[in-house]
């Protein structure tokens, strides 16, 4: 059996009289680029960010890297990434200097983050624009950055989330290249996203609907049992049943 | 340890690289310091007299010249009825009339008493007390003139006297800069300290990277003593430039030991950044921290004791004081700069203000949750 780096169980987030996540079960294998789709609102980020411990669930369980998310959660944050929907490296650092500083909070050694600074620096072309502030840089690059940054430190698993919004696609397919890679080096990849031909690269996929997993399999199986050409369609056949506005 | 220095690091460099920063730490001290005495002043001049002299003798001309050499007034209406002396308050011309009845000059001579009526405008409190304290003495002044003129014999004068000789102890020139200057600095450093704090981490959490960091497996004492550490540097650094400026421009030199200085502000830095942090954990925004900040300024700055005296406020507002730490520190900065005292002297404050940083920081370290 291969491990599974996450394992949620009728996990559950209420805010007051609002669920947001109403208990959602599923399991992500080691080394699966697993998409998290759904409309706005649906609850996905709520979703991630109890799983990467920033969020306190209502009720449920859940395991990441092995570890439960109410007792564990700082020992979890040691064996993940983190891509928020808002940029979050610092605009007012240099390129060199970000990953200096996120990988130095992961406590990685002084040899250990030269070396692959400069990996880095070849990977996403920004050897030239090492010491220039991270706010210069267009969005697309900044985009990339800050996903090399979140798997600098090696972790199991990566959360991204709608880490392509608002790129262009020649930038998005390269993007996907850097997940691809990732992959292809046994991280987890955890995504969000509104892009259908994004959710095609996934090896599975799941939709939420209000709070909830409406469907979960592979972009292959999902086509043939909702009898859609296309993932847009299994999307917009699913999301339509949506009672939840934006 | 090692997370720490990439967090100091981090936070060095932004300082550095923010001109906005560099500009409050080191424009507002010398602008507030160089130029806020001087307005600040105590003293009251240039009031305005309007003079109703109903007598014009030798004795009311001479009286109304005393008064306007004294300097404190300025004799702006001089008018022939009380109606055109009242216009004249009214208008805003005069502050204060000074009515010398017709036969001021006449019952001196014979009656060695005579009646002088004052009014005035008591708009502005300060200036209506102080002004009619003035003249006051200075009538007085000139009713003393008057008498030793007249006594040939001062050994047999029959009135007992009793005069009183004033030796001003600490600030022997009276100068109100060298009281008003130490706590314009404490006000300074409280500013700074606590304003540059809590925009700081609001500001992170606004741009999305303190959720950048609190996915990591960075603790919560590294985080805070990372912002800490940096704006305790630079409070010291802006307390030293305060200090310079002060002996620059007003050649205050502490009376007291230095080092019972530094270490005073020391611990009152920690206490005011670990407010700064406070308000940080409240505030969603950068607008809410600046308005909560600002709202305890204001008390802070009324109920500190540098405009006004916390021994003359009323009971309820003494209470107050006793819970606003720049109380304590005016106070110790006014007893090691004018009066030289020594640690000792300071031991109560010092434990208070300990106090303050350890429940400040507290709280604020209880109330920043790295999971919501």
């Amino acid at each position: 059996m291969v491990d599974k780096v996450i394992i949620a169980d009728k996990l559950t987030k209420r805010f007051g009289d609002f669920t947001a996540v109403d208990g959602i079960s599923f399991d992500v294998s080691q080394g699966e680029i697993f998409g998290f789709l759904g409309a706005n609102g649906a609850g996905k980020t709520t979703a991630m960010r109890m799983l990467s411990g920033l969020s306190m669930p209502t009720s449920g369980k859940a395991m990441v890297a092995g570890y439960d998310v109410y007792k564990e959660n700082e020992k979890i944050k040691r064996n993940i990434g983190y891509m928020s929907q808002k940029f979050s490296l610092y605009e007012d650092l240099t390129v060199r200097e970000n990953i200096r500083f996120y990988a130095g909070i992961y406590g990685k050694s002084n040899a250990f983050i030269k070396e692959k600074t400069e990996l880095v620096l070849k990977q996403l072309h920004l050897t030239s624009e090492a010491d220039k502030l991270v706010k210069s840089l267009p969005l697309g690059w900044k985009q990339k950055l800050a996903f090399s940054v979140a798997i600098f430190h090696e972790p199991k698993l990566v959360f991204l989330d709608e880490p392509t919004g608002g790129v262009d696609p020649v930038t998005r397919r390269e993007f996907w290249n850097l997940i691809y890679e990732a992959a292809a080096e046994g991280i987890t990849v955890f995504v969000t996203t509104h892009y259908m031909d994004e959710a095609e690269y996934c090896n599975r996929v799941s939709i939420m609907v209000d709070g909830r997993i409406d469907a979960l399999d592979t972009p292959a199986q999902l086509k043939k049992t909702f009898a859609a050409q296309s993932m847009d369609e299994v999307f917009l056949k699913l999301a339509r049943k949506a009672v939840r506005g934006e | 340890m090692r997370v720490l220095r990439f967090l100091l690091q981090k936070e060095f460099r932004q300082i550095f690289r923010d001109p906005s920063i560099l500009r409050l730490i080191f424009i507002m001290p010398v602008i507030q310091l160089v130029f806020l005495p001087f307005a600040a002043d105590y003293e009251v001049r240039n009031i305005k007299l309007a003079l109703l002299d109903r007598d014009h003798s030798a004795y009311s001309r001479a009286l109304v010249n005393k008064i306007t050499a004294s300097g404190y007034f300025m004799l702006t209406a001089n008018c022939v009825s009380f109606q055109e002396a009242r216009a004249a308050i009214e208008t805003d011309k005069a502050d204060i009339i000074l009515d010398i009845p017709p036969a001021f000059e006449k019952e001196i001579v014979k009656e060695t008493e005579a009646t002088l009526s004052m009014s005035v405008n008591a708009i502005n409190g300060v200036k209506a007390g102080l002004g009619s304290a003035y003249l006051q003495r200075i009538i007085m002044d000139f009713n003393q003139d008057i008498r030793t003129e007249w006594i040939q014999f001062p050994r047999f004068d029959q009135d007992t006297r009793i005069a009183v000789t004033f030796s001003n102890w600490f600030n022997t020139s009276m100068n109100y800069k060298v009281f008003m200057v130490p706590g314009i600095l404490v006000l300074l450093l409280t500013m700074i300290g606590a304003n540059l704090t809590a925009i700081n981490i609001v500001r992170e959490k606004e741009i999305g990277t303190i959720e950048q960091i609190n996915v990591t497996p960075v603790q919560k004492s590294h985080f805070i003593l990372g912002k800490l550490i940096p704006f305790w540097i630079l409070g010291l650094l802006v307390f030293t430039l305060g200090l310079g400026i002060a002996r620059l421009f007003y050649g205050i030199i502490p009376a007291g030991s230095l080092v019972t200085l530094y270490a005073f502000a020391a611990v009152y830095l920690l206490a005011v950044l670990g407010l700064g942090l406070l308000i940080s954990t409240y505030a969603e925004n950068q607008q809410q921290a600046m308005l909560i900040s600002f709202f305890l300024m204001m008390i802070f700055i009324l109920m500190g004791g540098l405009y006004t005296s916390i021994d003359s406020m009323p009971d309820w507002a003494k209470a107050i004081t006793k819970a606003n730490p720049v109380s304590y520190f005016i106070d110790v900065i006014r007893m090691l700069v004018l009066k030289g005292s020594g640690f000792g002297d300071i031991g109560y404050q010092l434990g208070i203000i300990t106090g303050f940083a350890l429940v400040l920081n507290g709280w604020a370290v209880l109330n920043y949750h790295k999971r919501s």
